[in-house]
């Protein structure tokens, strides 16, 4: 075993060493202005360090001043995370130098943060996990830097762009309670779910208003201390967070097996290269120097504020995915799909409370609409075919008024254009004929155009079948039920 | 020189016999025949014209709702931000910084229609008690030019003790205001911690600063702490609570007033001229009516080195922003250490180094139990025993500083200096307001009574100072005149 340890794969590391993880997500919250000044929290797009003033600039003299929408946010995302809010909190400054941080401290939460002991519960493969939170805290953001070259310090020239300083930023603290790279991608999943449908986030790990750190160590199963811990940075999908864990697992058990130790350090995910890199050792870990934050008093939340946020959280996904299955039959399956992103778990209300029958409004949103709506990178709501014309179209289908196919294509024409679905079919004569005299007229008139068809069925060949069908359907221009079709041609057949 | 007040000069404003352009032009003179003195950094120059023009509208429109500030010239310390002027702190990290933006309490004063002519000069970022450690010269002061004016706002004490503006604004966060009043002889007043925004105030220690006038008179200080204190949405430290009308309280009296003496204020360290000077002023207070009673500060001892801990260890985190990147010296290195390491370097002087070092080292991991967290409890000690005196007193009277002006040059080592103090930066810590003014000469060199009131006790302090003013005449001394420039430097 020992010999082949240097190129284990993924599995045998696995089966040897047990990973212990621990996330730290950071979220941008989407408040109107910033954390600690009127400038706007939305700097996406804004020219370089025009979304900016004094305060957030840092210049000499100023001081900031709390927004209190990020605070209730930030409770109502601990709350929706099973945190308790102790009734006193403070901000501190952690100081350290960097070009994008103005004041050369960031204004945050040290020993006393908004909330504490919350837990997020998720299923993995069937197996139920329950991974603690030990805080979620307010803080700001920094600017931002581009380099002529990779990192700052081997970098020719950087600029500074401050747009993106002072927005509103909630760290929230897992605990080293995962154990898989699935379950650390399941949890971000959950935990984005959450904040996104409570309104306080985005969602948005591409533009990192919502960005993941991870902890990582690996120790042998069965024992309960923690081995060295590796930071990991710059992961910016699920997708990349699941390979990074998977890369440091097999890297510091491959190092393990060979008997060396792992170096505390924090280590950057390089995308292109599917591997992680070092960044800074523990040697030059920052002292940050922690102390309350003079400006800003000490927050007093008081019961009364907490039950108020507590009463106007919104439903979460998951009370949301087993209401579904209770009130609408839907499948735990469909459920869950269905409420994976919380506008398409509205716009499936919206179609059930139409009048659309809750598995064909799941079916019809998580199929073609998902799909056009992804193709032409326009959500339902915003497309001219809208939330009424889809309930339109899908009952048209219900009530054997068109059938599927003609569905699909009306649904594919009208998405962007728009158009009310029952008008366009009265007006081109989409209707399915389910005149049964008429049908009968036309299976007669295919049957006596196909008597070799005919003659291949009665000697046993089942697919001729279809070739009579197809030549019915063709007679309506696709406008006939198939399965009737097929029945009366049976019917017909029949020795 | 001019050596009328507030109101003398309002109602000459009013009467037409002068305007706010001629009275800032006369002020101007005034600070440039103080010029061996050093008190000014710079002029506030097309500000100075504008507010000049803007104040007579306001008296031609409506003389009666101009306040008492109306077309008054006066001076500001290079800590305050004024939009559009330079303020460099006295560093020369901050040397060509000009704000965009302008600070509550001088947009207040600006809005009252008073008249900015100068900015004062001041030890670097604050930090000081003898202006020596401005980075642009030290400060004589205008009853001695080879003694100092005392710190950090030692020119805006000299520019009004001087009789070139009526009253001029400095901070004070461990003395700074009380401590060169008391050296100039004249009136300075640190109003209750969040009386007045500290927004556009460079910031030295941020839980101790506060902004303060210096006056020739407790009525000229009370008007102008009036026009800028008041809650301020921008500074979340200043209190909600609106403010005590001081007018009517300045002529009170100390009639039936307890007056408490803490003992410990008054122990060895006095110079005997300041304690003859100040026994003299209790006295005539208990003339006018107060009863005196002894009352002690046991935790006195421990003031200065809690502030030593606590002023360092914010204005570690403070000066952080003086980084080269956005404003102010910049010193182009190939790394950003070097950089940074070059920039501070050169830009900082020695004293601030060394409460920047301080201050990072009270923080550092390991270290921040045995200082900074000792230091907050035993600030909150001081704070508590100055609590329990005021249950049984109205306010505290004692010397300002042990010591008078001394001469430029005669403390070098940092400790001594820092001693100077002592008697003032108890009241930064517990967020007291204090005041100080003349009350007295010690060999020819003016003494500084201090009076010390409860939080929120900003009009009881001007009252008690009021009284003991009305009543004697130390704050009408004048300085000896300036010897010629040719003297001067003889």
């Amino acid at each position: 075993m020992t010999a082949t340890s240097a190129v284990s794969t993924l599995d045998q590391v696995m089966e040897r060493w047990e990973p212990v993880i621990g996330l730290e997500v950071h979220g941008q919250l989407l408040t109107q202005s910033k954390m600690f000044c009127g400038c706007s929290a939305d700097y996406i797009g804004s020219p370089p360090n025009s979304n900016t003033c004094p305060v957030c600039l840092g210049l000499p003299g100023v001081l900031p001043v709390m927004n209190r929408v990020a605070v209730e946010y930030t409770v109502r995302s601990a709350l929706a995370l099973n945190c308790e809010i102790p009734e006193r909190s403070k901000f501190d400054r952690k100081n350290y130098f960097y070009p994008d941080l103005p004041k050369g401290y960031q204004i945050s939460q040290w020993d006393m943060p908004l909330s504490l002991n919350g837990h997020l519960t998720f299923t993995v493969d069937g197996a139920e996990v329950r991974c603690g939170i030990t805080r979620v805290h307010l803080e700001e953001d920094t600017g931002t830097l581009q380099h002529a070259g990779d990192i700052l310090q081997q970098a020719r020239s950087s600029v500074v762009d401050l747009n993106r300083a002072g927005v509103p930023l909630m760290e929230i603290v897992g605990e080293p309670d995962l154990r898989t790279p699935a379950q650390a991608r399941e949890y971000l999943v959950r935990l984005r779910q959450i904040l996104v449908y409570i309104g306080v986030n985005d969602g948005n790990l591409e533009q990192g208003s919502f960005r993941c750190d991870a902890n990582i160590s690996l120790r042998k199963h069965g024992e309960t201390g923690l081995g060295v811990k590796v930071e990991v940075k710059n992961m910016n999908s699920f997708r990349a967070v699941h390979r990074a864990l998977e890369y440091e697992i097999v890297r510091q058990g491959r190092l393990l097996d060979q008997g060396q130790t792992i170096a505390q350090e924090t280590r950057g995910w390089v995308e292109a290269k599917g591997a992680t890199i070092s960044q800074r050792s523990k040697e030059y870990a920052h002292d940050y120097r922690y102390f309350p934050e003079p400006d800003l008093p000490p927050l007093h939340l008081n019961a009364e504020f907490v039950d108020r946020v507590r009463a106007a959280l919104p439903e979460l996904p998951q009370q949301l995915a087993e209401r579904l299955q209770r009130e609408n039959g839907l499948s735990a399956y469909d459920a869950a799909t269905v409420t994976a992103e919380r506008e398409d778990a509205r716009a499936f209300e919206s179609l059930v409370a139409a009048g659309v029958p809750a598995k064909a409004a799941a079916n019809w949103l998580m199929g073609e609409v998902a799909r056009l709506a992804r193709e032409s990178r326009t959500p339902l709501p915003g497309s001219g075919l809208g939330l009424e014309g889809l309930a339109s179209l899908i009952k048209l289908v219900e009530a054997g008024t068109i059938n599927g196919s003609t569905a699909k294509e009306l649904l594919e024409e009208l998405y962007l254009a728009g158009g009310d679905p029952a008008a366009v079919v009265e007006e081109r004569g989409l209707g399915q004929v389910s005149d049964q005299a008429e049908l009968e007229r036309l299976v007669d008139a295919v049957l006596a155009e196909n008597p070799a068809a005919v003659a291949d069925f009665q000697g046993g060949k089942e697919q001729a079948l279809q070739r009579l069908v197809g030549g019915v359907m063709k007679a309506t221009r696709g406008r006939a039920d198939a399965r009737v079709v097929t029945g009366l041609l049976r019917d017909r057949l029949a020795p | 020189m001019s050596w009328e007040n507030v109101g003398e000069l309002g109602a000459r404003l009013r009467s037409g016999e002068t305007t706010p352009a001629q009275l800032a032009d006369h002020a101007r003179s005034a600070i440039e025949s103080l010029a061996s003195l050093h008190p000014v950094l710079r002029y506030t120059g097309a500000l100075t014209e504008h507010q000049a023009g803007r104040a007579a509208r306001m008296l031609a429109e409506s003389p009666e709702q101009a306040g008492p500030l109306c077309g008054i010239p006066f001076a500001y310390k290079d800590v305050l931000c004024v939009e559009g002027v330079e303020t460099s702190a006295g560093s020369k990290i901050l040397e060509g910084f000009i704000p965009p933006y302008t600070g509550t309490a001088l947009q207040r004063l600006l809005d009252a229609g008073a008249v900015p002519v100068a900015v004062t000069n001041c030890d670097e970022f604050a930090m000081g008690s003898s202006n020596e450690n401005s980075a642009f010269g030290p400060v004589g002061n205008p009853w001695d030019p080879s003694r100092v004016p005392g710190g950090s706002s030692g020119g805006s004490a000299a520019v009004v003790a001087a009789g070139a503006v009526p009253f001029s604004l400095g901070t004070d966060t461990g003395g700074s205001i009380r401590q060169p009043a008391s050296f100039c002889g004249v009136a300075g007043f640190k109003p209750t911690y969040g009386r007045v925004s500290r927004y556009g105030l460079i910031a030295f220690a941020s839980s101790l600063d506060q902004i303060g006038p210096f006056a020739r008179s407790v009525e000229d200080a009370a008007h102008v702490f009036t026009a800028m204190a008041g809650h301020d949405p921008r500074d979340s430290t200043t209190s909600p609570l609106p403010v005590e009308p001081v007018a009517t309280q300045l002529a009170r009296g100390v009639a039936g007033m307890r007056l408490g003496v803490p003992r410990e204020y008054m122990a060895e360290g006095l110079e005997p001229g300041v304690r003859a000077a100040v026994e003299a002023a209790l006295a005539q207070l208990e003339k006018l009516g107060a009863t005196l009673v002894e009352v002690s500060l046991p935790s006195t001892e421990a003031a200065l080195s809690t502030y030593y801990i606590i002023a360092p260890a914010e204005c570690s985190a403070n000066l952080a922003r003086m980084d080269g990147v956005r404003f102010g010296l910049h010193v182009d290195r190939q790394s950003l250490t070097d950089t940074y390491l070059e920039t501070r370097g050169q830009g900082f002087g020695p004293e601030v180094k060394r409460r920047i070092m301080l201050g990072t080292y009270a923080l550092s991991s390991g270290y921040y139990d045995a200082y900074y967290r000792q230091a907050q409890k035993v600030r909150t000690l001081i704070a508590e025993e100055f609590d329990r005196a005021f249950e049984t007193v109205d306010a505290l009277v004692c010397p300002t500083s042990p010591i008078v002006a001394f001469p430029k040059g005669d403390k070098s080592d940092p400790l001594s200096m820092y001693l100077c103090d002592v008697l003032t930066l108890p009241v930064n810590l517990a967020g007291l307001p204090g005041i100080s003014i003349p009350c007295g000469l010690s060999e020819g060199l003016p003494v500084g009574l201090q009076v010390i009131g409860p939080r929120l006790g900003d009009a009881q302090v001007l009252r008690v100072a009021r009284a003991y003013e009305a009543a004697t005449a130390w704050h009408t001394q004048q300085p000896p005149p300036l010897p010629a420039a040719s003297e001067a430097f003889a």
